[in-house]
């Protein structure tokens, strides 16, 4: 399946309610050598300081860790949004970290997130947007895909929660509503990798 | 047509922007150009909105030729989010760590940098009082938006966020009733005078002004992630010289001292608290 005609050098995941199952379906099954930094936002209560990047760094092949203001981003790591902070992406690809006020209700905002990645990586970007609860994340990818980058959305089917991928779905033209499964082959796909 | 993010060319919106921001500090001297980038495009997307223009160029002309319009642009621009007692475990390490040894001082300082809207301040009056040491401490507290000022040293705070301060007073070992501190009324709360006696409010930007006076304890929480890595070891500069001798820092739980180019001028004394100290 060829979706996009440029090889992309980044990709940003948004999920809210289900999204720990989500993610634990897909991290864990891109391999060690997977090229490019992965940025995730994942909503959570504000109060938790954020236990993602330890969680998931014993079940993934990649490192994982909590993303830090004004670090540069690192190629082939996953990066999490740290708890109660919006997450930005700088054109010169570090990091940057916001306490603006919540966007749907939620800090991290997964918009916030995509909307600067996009302007930081362009057509160069892929963005995937899982189950959850509410509406963020639909206008991120829909700047994602007008910069010409990847727009892929969970199947509201299988999500946990559907209104996050049927926003999305309902607001713009994913490049394609794709199982986890499918998800996962097809992130490794872009970097000619195969799903642990 | 109307300010749509997704139909704005990209480069006409970062070029605008830098010549916004270039206009503001010619004519008013508020210095964002070192702010970082992302979290500013997204606050002018902001105000581009709620100011109902449909580019930076309509903004920035509207901003140069009205006082009115840049101070409406500035609440944008410096967004102010607070609360009471946010990160509870800071105020606690604060009141078990750093004012047990601040209380051996005669007489205290204590700056807090980029107070926005005050809460922070009136939280640490509480302490300093709880802890018997509100009378013999000056506290200064600045910021570049002078709305914000305002409202900091009015000390009146919706009513319906009452509850969530209480926990976090509650979290970071509060000693009484948090109603002690306030009175209702009209849909407010409002905070008891006695804690605004020590207090001293002042407009000073770490972009562009110098130290004003010799600190104790300065607390600048979430301010510093606005800026870039220049603007960031300006700031630690100012905070340095303005410390005595073995004096504290304080900043928010995702900000750190140690990449910055005055990392050797500090020392930690509590990592997950983000308290440091000069060496």
């Amino acid at each position: 399946m060829k979706l996009l005609a440029h090889p992309i050098s980044a990709v940003v995941i948004g999920a809210s309610a289900g999204g720990v199952e989500a993610l634990l379906a897909l991290l864990p099954r891109l391999p060690i050598d997977y090229p490019y930094p992965v940025i995730v936002v994942l909503h959570l209560s504000e109060r938790e300081d954020s236990v993602l990047p330890r969680l998931f760094a014993a079940r993934t092949a990649m490192p994982v860790i909590e993303a830090r203001d004004k670090q540069p981003v690192r190629a082939g790591t996953i990066h999490f949004a740290p708890a109660g902070y919006h997450l930005l992406v700088e054109r010169d690809r570090h990091f940057a970290l916001s306490i603006d006020a919540p966007e749907h209700y939620s800090r991290p905002s997964i918009d916030v997130l995509f909307e600067s990645a996009a302007d930081a990586w362009g057509e160069h970007l892929a963005g995937v947007l899982l189950t959850g609860a509410n509406e963020d994340g639909a206008a991120g990818l829909a700047t994602i895909a007008a910069r010409g980058g990847l727009a892929l959305v969970q199947s509201p089917d299988e999500a946990v929660i559907a209104t996050m991928p049927q926003a999305a779905i309902d607001t713009m033209t994913p490049h394609a509503v794709l199982t986890l499964a499918e998800l996962t082959r097809t992130l490794c796909a872009l970097a000619g990798k195969e799903p642990l | 047509m109307s300010f749509d993010p997704r139909l704005y060319p990209e480069r006409d919106f970062e070029i605008e922007l830098r010549l916004l921001i270039e206009a503001i500090y010619l004519k008013y001297n508020y210095d964002f150009r070192n702010y970082s980038p992302a979290s500013l495009k997204r606050r002018v997307q902001h105000a581009l909105v709620q100011l109902q223009c449909d580019t930076v160029s309509a903004l920035q002309d509207r901003v140069i030729h009205s006082q009115q319009h840049f101070s409406d642009l500035v609440q944008f621009l410096t967004v102010p989010v607070s609360e009471m007692f946010r990160d509870p475990a800071y105020f606690r390490a604060l009141r078990e760590q750093v004012l047990p040894v601040l209380a051996t001082y005669p007489s205290l300082k204590i700056w807090i940098a980029g107070c926005s809207t005050g809460e922070e301040v009136y939280s640490l009056a509480i302490l300093l009082h709880e802890e018997g040491l509100l009378e013999r401490s000056l506290i200064y507290a600045t910021d570049i938006n002078p709305r914000s000022l305002q409202r900091a040293e009015d000390g009146i705070y919706p009513v319906g966020q009452v509850q969530r301060f209480t926990s976090n007073y509650q979290a970071a070992g509060g000693k009484r009733a948090f109603s002690d501190y306030y009175t209702a009324a009209y849909g407010s709360a409002i905070f008891d005078r006695q804690l605004k006696k020590q207090m001293t409010f002042a407009d000073h930007s770490l972009a562009t002004d110098a130290v004003f006076t010799e600190t104790q304890l300065i607390s600048c929480r979430n301010v510093l992630i606005y800026f870039n890595r220049a603007l960031q070891d300006r700031a630690f500069g100012l905070f340095r010289d303005s410390l005595c001798h073995r004096g504290f820092l304080g900043l928010g739980s995702k900000e750190t001292v140690q990449f910055s180019a005055h990392a050797d001028d500090f020392e930690t004394l509590t990592r997950q608290e983000r308290i440091f100290r000069k060496r």
